[in-house]
């Protein structure tokens, strides 16, 4: 009995303690874009909100916060609402498996990373829905290139994750950090680049990130799936968008990078460091690579990515079986 | 279509007339007047099956300004300034076509040096006018970086241009018989410093921008231009000589001191986007280039005739014609004088008419993304092509 209470109380710290988490860094992603992508663009980015715009993140979020929630003329209202929310709320969840540090983590849970591809998923039902039920055209559009390239994505993202879990023969995140050394050489990356590099690439595509951000694609559907949504319903989908790419670092960092094991002390400032590591490249694509076409994206997966990802599975599985 | 909860027919004329065609399964999209890749207010109705776009329809006038009636009551000096507004990239352009024009009807000489001086401006004008092109065509391919080094560029060119027309994006700084100011050593200080400048970056944006794969997989055989089409839809300038015709009006019929430099008109074969994009950066390559001699050989003398134009000046009867590679392509500008106060009648011929007429023909069965990347190939200036 007092160690179900224990557990619920660990649950319940750790979910409010996700969410702050989630919260802070979409501010710190939001100024860290802005600013890298001033930077990157030979401008000094947000500048006038505290000193080097520190604050400007938080104005943003009071503006987003502070405008009116607009529902479009023939939009299913229910729907329109219920999209931002499924997009969110889910995420939230896909933080409770991730090993931060070595007693860091929400919930360790055996099935982990079975736990995020499952939740992970439900992010594109979000899309679609949000496109579906704005009754707009570009949103439709946008939603259909949601659902193609989600499921397109997901495919070698798990054949990938696969090879890891096959060969460290668990589904824990924590076990397989644990499994792995301290130095770069120790880490599964040495064993698995084509995985880490597959992974890499489905992740981007998995987080609609440039180059491809084709569900909504400026230049050609306005804004896609989100045309239509205002303040928060925006906010929603964009504070969505940047714990999807914390996540899917996260799980990175965890199945490729050592989690938070590192060079000379362990701990969870390891496993952050990586983790920022890997965003900061997120926002350097964005702002370097045109967008791919729609067919060229699919074209990516089908015809290189999901080869790749299976021959290193069956490869992964003969040298585990053999050795 | 029929509103039933309004009871009536909804979308304008051009909607409507267009609906007329559509087929089943097929979503007739808008795609403007406001839409980010539509550079202004451009407006294409999409016929879309899936993604591939069945049929095209480009609608103007949505900047109609009437810049052709609005000669009619002015003298010909007060009518200069909108020459500098009828196309915001290219401005100086237009301001030759229409000085050249009333110069040939006046039978008015121009001073060597004032030759010279238009030269330099026109070609740097069009520098600027090929770099606001690159960066917004990348952006439209989704990049958003490329734009803010073309504008750090052109911020450049913009200052120097300022010194000889005194403003920074529609000049009209020409006159009937010269133009209005001479360089000062600051403006030739700049122009030095500033051709190897670019230079040094130009090897840069393709290492960066043009050998990059998503690019090249975005523009290569995209946007296909037969020489064919160009004739018949009377393509000029970038978009005719991406596509193997070597027209151009400095070459074809050589105006000013063209001919007295040295330099190449490029010219690419496969008549893509690709080709499109590759002529318009070799032609910043060549406009260096020839500012480089005219600089170098620039004589002395007047910047302007003695007795230049006053704005009661008036023309005698008769019309005349005048065309000038602009950056878009041939700028012509028809002047009909009834030796009255004001002109008779002003007809504009503006490049990106035409090479906007080749859109709907090109993007049939393409995808939207396509699209996309073949209306910005066009290098459209929306208000040009309303006028």
């Amino acid at each position: 009995m007092n160690g179900i209470a224990t557990e619920l109380i660990r649950i319940v710290v750790g979910l409010v303690a996700v969410a702050a988490f989630v919260g802070l860094n979409g501010l710190v992603l939001v100024y860290a874009e802005r600013k890298g992508a001033g930077h990157f663009q030979r401008r000094p980015g947000p500048f006038e909100v505290g000193p080097h715009g520190v604050i400007q993140p938080i104005a943003d979020a009071l503006k987003l916060i502070g405008k009116q929630l607009f529902t479009p003329e023939n939009a299913d209202p229910f729907l329109f609402w219920l999209a931002p929310l499924l997009s969110f709320f889910p995420v939230l969840l896909l933080f409770v498996p991730l090993p931060f540090g070595p007693v860091l983590t929400v919930w360790e849970v055996d099935l982990g990373l079975l736990l995020i591809l499952a939740f992970a998923g439900i992010n594109v039902l979000a899309l679609l829905l949000a496109g579906w039920a704005s009754n707009n055209k570009y949103g439709l559009l946008g939603a259909g290139r949601a659902v193609a390239q989600s499921v397109a994505y997901e495919i070698p993202l798990l054949l990938t994750v696969l090879a890891i879990a096959f060969q460290s023969g668990t589904l824990n995140l924590s076990t397989i950090v644990s499994q792995q050394g301290s130095w770069p050489w120790q880490w599964n990356i040495v064993t698995q680049p084509l995985a880490f590099i597959i992974y890499l690439i489905s992740a981007l595509g998995e987080t609609n990130r440039a180059p491809f951000d084709l569900p909504e694609a400026e230049s050609e559907l306005t804004a896609g799936f989100h045309t239509e949504y205002s303040g928060m319903g925006f906010g929603m989908f964009f504070l969505a968008e940047y714990a999807n790419m914390i996540v899917v670092s996260g799980v990175c960092t965890a199945l490729f990078l050592g989690g938070w094991k590192g060079p000379f002390v362990d701990g969870f400032w390891w496993y952050l460091v990586k983790v920022y590591a890997l965003l900061g490249a997120m926002i350097w694509f964005r702002w370097t690579y045109p967008r791919v076409r729609f067919d060229q994206l699919l074209n990516i997966n089908w015809k290189w990515l999901l080869p790749l990802a299976t021959l290193n599975l069956l490869g992964t599985a003969f040298l585990m079986k053999v050795f | 279509m029929r509103n039933e909860k309004l009871d009536l027919v909804t979308g304008d004329f051009y909607t409507q007339n267009f609906q007329k065609g559509a087929r089943e399964n097929t979503l007739i999209l808008n795609m403007g007047p406001q839409h980010p890749s539509t550079h202004g207010v451009l407006r294409i109705i999409l016929e879309l099956d899936g993604e591939y776009i069945v049929r095209a329809e480009p609608i103007l006038g949505y900047l109609h300004r009437m810049h052709e009636k609005m000669a009619e009551v002015k003298t010909l000096v007060q009518y200069m300034p909108n020459m500098g507004r009828v196309d915001y990239g290219h401005p100086l352009a237009w301001n030759w076509a229409f000085a050249g024009a009333v110069e040939r009807l006046g039978g008015i000489e121009v001073p060597e040096r004032a030759e010279y001086l238009r030269v330099i401006s026109c070609e740097l004008n069009r520098i600027t006018s090929h770099l606001l092109w690159w960066g917004a065509y990348i952006l439209d391919l989704g990049a958003f970086t490329p734009i803010m080094y073309a504008f750090d560029d052109r911020e450049r060119l913009l200052d120097i241009l300022q010194i000889v027309t005194g403003s920074r994006l529609t000049y009209s700084s020409f006159r009937f018989g010269g133009v209005c100011a001479d360089i000062n050593d600051k403006f030739k200080e700049l122009v030095n410093d500033f051709i190897p400048y670019m230079r040094t970056r130009l090897p840069m944006y393709k290492g960066l921008v043009t050998d990059n794969i998503i690019l090249r997989k975005r523009v290569e055989e995209i946007g296909y231009f037969s020489p064919d089409m160009i004739r018949r839809y009377g393509a000029t300038g970038p978009v005719a000589r991406g596509s193997g015709l070597a027209y151009d009006v400095r070459r074809a019929e050589p105006y000013s001191v063209y001919n007295r430099f040295d330099w190449k008109v490029p010219v690419y074969e496969k008549g893509d986007a690709m080709a499109r994009y590759l002529v318009r950066l070799d032609e910043i390559e060549q406009s260096l280039n020839i500012v480089e001699q005219a600089m170098a050989s620039l004589p002395e003398g007047k910047h302007i005739v003695d007795k230049a134009p006053k704005y009661t000046w008036k023309a005698p009867k008769g019309e005349a014609y005048f065309a000038v590679e602009g950056g878009r392509g041939k700028v012509g500008v028809q002047v009909v004088s009834d030796g009255g106060k004001n002109p008779y009648k002003i007809k504009l011929r503006a490049p990106g008419f035409s090479n906007l007429s080749l859109f709907a023909e090109a993007s049939q069965g393409t995808l939207l993304a396509d699209a996309v990347a073949i209306l910005g190939s066009l290098d459209l200036i929306i208000p040009e092509i309303d006028r």
